[in-house]
């Protein structure tokens, strides 16, 4: 157990923890609040597995822009600020399911890799991996550009009725 | 560093995406459900990125940082999908002032939603009021 | 070596030519029609004349058309006096039947298309004769077979016709079957489908005994339904349906003679395999001994004069199968000669009383005394009366069988012996009752018999005498009919008809054939000896019974001597029912089953597919009609257990 392994336990628990607290909270609002420790708490284990740049991004794009969309959203679909009855289903398949998978691919990483160690190598310099990206991984890149555009002008259309519709008629 | 630490946690982590994802009927919920099935995968794909820098240090190999690109990557992408998703969300709660995904009907317009939504769907037309703008 | 190999090839290019030009005419232009096809016929026989007037020996002449890799198809000619003579005979009995037509056929609506037909089968058969190549034989044996069917389903207001044409079709196309087997097999077996050099290969021994065999019997069911022979014969008597003058074209120098013919062609194939002529002798007798009894029964002429060439064929074939070739060909062409006779005089018999049933003749020999004369004489030749064509092609095979050894030999003669009482019985009948004896009322309007009959005015009552394009060539065919017996008596008419010598054959092509010399001896046909009376004797028999038991009541029909085996006779032994019951019906209902099977199973299979396709789609449609929320379930749901099977086939535990 080394200090690394420490943090990650730590910061893991965190995340699983907000995690549950996220999908089984009755209050809309603090599910968004725990996703924002969630996302934390990953950042963090970003940092411990020198990943700088992840870790950033993470704390600026997640925390930062999802997450508030994310409350935007409550605000604006009027949700409940105390807590609701409606929010969930029957949780047997739910739980069948999601533990299935949880619990199934948390047996095959136990199963492959055991209680190895692995060494560190080099942290993650911003330098380098700039370099990957827009050496190798240029093209993803642009395509990726693209996405966010089309996303961009898609939310736009989507969101205003105003926009889509001709000569007054309003889809549905 | 032990891998498995991380990978477990990533495997938790989805496996918690999932449930939401089944469990919640909040459109809202169910998006932030998916958040953290992508934080799940992009935990996998850094800790995999570690692991083989490792692996390739040791074998004097070069570093390369495939898995923290991706992870960018996914990042962008959920992003995008984000805002996508909660524009959908918000034309869904205009349409049937709810956000509830049981609502959504799949079929044809022409069959109308199961009577307990009906009072609250009111399809047509949206009214200007269901837009706060 | 004179060679006329072109001119051989124009043999059957000139009836072609005329029924190519009269089927390009409209239907009614009888008059251009009637001369195209009578100058067809009459080109074609005084070509053939002339190729026999100038001939010197065989030849031929080989035109390639088509080189399937190792096989070669040519249109090949091979000229040899028995192909000639044979030709002859057809293009008499051709020219006979087309001028006979002109008036017999006089009200037709379709005489166009009659006319080509005839010319059409006229080429065919010519085809057949020359032809030096299987696959050309081939062609002209299968224009026959279409020709028949066209011809014998030409008169539309008969009710028979059509099923006759088809039976005629169908039957025959069993036996072309095994014809068609048995000519790729020897084409194959002996690399070339020349007939020379197939013939030169089965006498050499290049081909396997048991490909010979297999080859030679399927030759064999060609020829037997062909020729009319047991048990592929029940389609002649039926095929009466067609018009008169187009039986006497089928049963006397055609399509029948047409498998003798080829029986004669190939000779070296039926008596290098063993056993195949054996089958043949026994077909032969089986078939003499039922037409014979057949037609004692029948009452239509026409039928009867049809069993009498089955039986009369049977002759042929049983000379083949004992080896007497030269004979066989000789009563070919007298058969020929006094069944077109016999054919063309029952037309002009039945034109003139309006029935094709003998109870409505009788005493005709003084309305119709030339035709009373010109069948008298065909009568007499087909019984074997001395000194009359039949008598010494008929004593030449009898002759032959009682000299050969072998049981075969004894049984075709013993069969033979029998058929000739029997014929000369049937032929007294038909005789009697045809032109003796009180005239009887003709068939009453209105009856069935009027539908039967085959063409005149079927309202004019009176008996009317025969036109002259009818009774000349009645009259003209008495002439062979009466005299070709004496063929025999020339010495150089003997070797005339000998079948073609492979070697010598071949050796005008293959270069340096040492194949060994077949021995097919010099046969004879005149015996003048003790032996004649044998027949004369059976002849004598078979006219003294059937004459004494007319004599008793000459309104009577003779045929009630046959007592309760009569309607047997008549019904030519059940052969027709019993094909039914063994070959049709199964075949049907081997047909409805596979249709039911079709209908049920493989188009179940296609219906259900989309059924069960649709019915699906629905279900899935249902599934994707719910909610998001399963949906999503399901999708997770299956992603999981996607990857539960993959971890579990996939050996990572």
């Amino acid at each position: 157990m080394t200090v690394a392994d420490i943090l990650l336990l730590a910061l893991g628990a965190v995340a699983v923890g907000a995690a549950l607290l996220v999908v089984t909270t009755a209050h809309v609002v603090r599910a968004g609040l725990y996703l924002v420790l969630t996302l934390g708490a990953v950042a963090g284990m970003y940092l411990v597995l020198a990943a700088e740049l992840v870790a950033w991004v993470q704390v600026l794009i997640y925390v930062g822009a999802v997450v508030v969309l994310l409350l935007f959203a409550v605000m604006l679909t009027r949700a409940p600020i105390g807590a609701s009855a409606d929010l969930d289903r029957p949780a047997g398949p739910a739980m069948l399911i999601g533990g299935g998978a949880g619990l199934g691919l948390a047996a095959l990483f136990i199963d492959a890799y055991r209680w190895t160690a692995v060494e560190f190598g080099e942290p993650g310099r911003v330098g380098v991996l700039g370099e990957e990206i827009f050496g190798n991984w240029v093209l993803p890149f642009e395509v990726l550009s693209v996405l966010l555009l089309a996303a961009l002008i898609g939310a736009i259309i989507v969101s205003r009725p105003d926009i889509g519709a001709r000569n007054g008629k309003v889809p549905h | 560093m032990r891998p498995v630490i991380p990978y477990v946690i990533a495997a938790l982590l989805f496996g918690i995406g999932v449930y939401g994802v089944l469990r919640r009927r909040h459109a809202i919920l169910l998006l932030m459900a998916v958040e953290l099935m992508l934080n799940a995968v992009n935990i996998v794909l850094v800790t995999a990125a570690t692991t083989v820098q490792a692996t390739l240090a040791a074998a004097g190999v070069g570093t390369p940082y495939t898995g923290h690109v991706f992870a960018l990557f996914i990042i962008v992408i959920a992003a995008a999908e984000v805002g996508v998703g909660l524009a959908i969300v918000l034309q869904l709660f205009r349409l049937r002032s709810s956000a509830a995904v049981d609502t959504v009907p799949l079929s044809d317009p022409d069959p109308p939603p199961d009577a307990a939504h009906a009072t609250a769907a009111e399809p047509d037309p949206p009214t200007a009021e269901a837009v706060p703008r | 070596m004179t060679t006329h190999a072109p001119l051989a090839m124009l043999l059957p290019a000139i009836p072609f030519a005329a029924a190519l030009v009269t089927l390009l005419l409209p239907q009614r232009s009888r008059a251009v029609a009637a001369t195209l096809g009578i100058a067809g016929a009459a080109g074609a026989l005084a070509l053939t004349l002339v190729l026999l007037l100038t001939f010197d020996q065989p030849y031929g002449g080989y035109v390639e058309l088509v080189r399937f890799g190792e096989l070669a198809v040519s249109f090949g000619v091979r000229v040899d006096t028995a192909a000639l003579l044979v030709a002859v005979a057809t293009g008499v009995v051709a020219l006979a039947v087309q001028v006979y037509s002109v008036s017999y056929l006089h009200d037709d609506q379709r005489y166009a298309p009659y006319a080509a037909q005839v010319s059409l089968f006229t080429a065919a058969m010519l085809l057949v004769l020359v032809a030096g190549d299987l696959i050309v034989l081939l062609v002209g044996w299968e224009v026959m077979g279409i020709c028949s069917y066209l011809l014998i389903a030409h008169d539309r207001r008969l009710p028979a016709a059509p099923g006759a044409a088809v039976k005629a079709f169908l039957v025959t196309r069993v036996g072309d079957v095994g014809f068609w087997l048995g000519i790729i097999l020897l084409g194959v077996g002996a690399g070339s489908f020349r007939i020379a050099d197939v013939l030169a290969a089965v006498t050499a021994g290049e081909i396997s005994g048991t490909v010979l065999t297999v080859a030679a019997l399927g030759l064999l069911a060609g020829v037997a339904g062909k020729s009319a022979q047991f048990p592929l014969h029940t389609w002649l008597p039926d095929a009466m349906a067609g018009p008169t003058p187009i039986s006497a074209l089928i049963h006397a120098a055609t399509m029948v003679a047409a498998g003798i013919y080829v029986v004669f062609r190939l000779y070296p194939v039926f008596s290098g395999a063993t056993g195949v002529l054996a089958v043949l002798g026994v077909m032969a007798a089986v078939t003499m001994l039922l037409g014979a009894l057949a037609a004692t029964a029948a009452e239509d002429i026409k039928r009867v004069l049809a069993w009498s060439t089955v039986s009369q064929l049977a002759y042929m074939a049983g000379a083949l199968a004992i080896g007497a070739t030269a004979a066989a060909l000789f009563h070919l062409l007298t058969h020929a000669a006094f069944k077109a006779l016999l054919f063309l005089g029952a037309g002009i018999v039945i034109h003139a009383v309006g029935t094709n049933l003998m109870s409505g003749m009788g005493g005709l020999r003084r309305a119709l005394p030339a035709t009373f004369w010109s069948m008298t004489i065909g009568l007499a030749a087909l019984v074997g009366l001395p000194p009359l064509a039949g008598f010494w092609s008929k004593d030449a095979i009898l002759y032959a069988a009682s000299g050969t050894a072998g049981w075969v030999a004894a049984l075709v003669f013993a069969a033979g012996l029998a058929t000739v009482v029997v014929t000369a019985w049937y032929a007294t009948r038909l005789w009697l009752r045809t032109f003796f004896g009180a005239p009887r009322p003709s068939s009453q309007e209105g009856s069935p018999l009027q539908a039967m009959a085959v063409s005149g005015d079927p309202s004019s009552k009176p008996v009317h005498g025969a036109p002259p394009l009818m009774l000349w060539p009645v009259v003209a065919l008495a002439v062979p009919s009466a005299l070709l017996g004496f063929a025999a008596f020339a010495e150089a008419f003997v070797p005339w008809l000998q079948t073609p010598d492979p070697v010598e054959w071949a050796g005008e092509y293959v270069a340096g054939a040492q194949a060994p010399v077949p021995v097919l001896a010099e046969q004879e046909l005149l015996h003048i000896g003790v032996f004649m009376v044998v027949p004369v004797a059976a002849v004598a028999l078979g006219i003294v019974l059937a004459w004494a038991m007319w004599r008793r009541d000459t309104a009577a029909d003779p045929a009630r001597l046959l007592g309760p085996v009569r309607p047997v006779f008549a019904h030519a032994f059940y052969l027709d029912q019993v094909q039914h019951a063994v070959v049709v019906r199964p075949v049907t209902a081997f047909a409805r089953a596979v249709r039911r099977t079709d209908e049920v199973v493989v188009d179940g299979a296609v219906e259900g597919t989309g059924r069960g396709t649709l019915g699906i789609g629905a279900l899935l449609a249902r599934a994707h009609r719910g909610a998001v929320p399963r949906a999503v379930a399901a999708v997770l749901g299956g992603a999981l257990l996607f990857g539960i099977v993959a971890v579990t086939l996939g050996g990572a535990w």
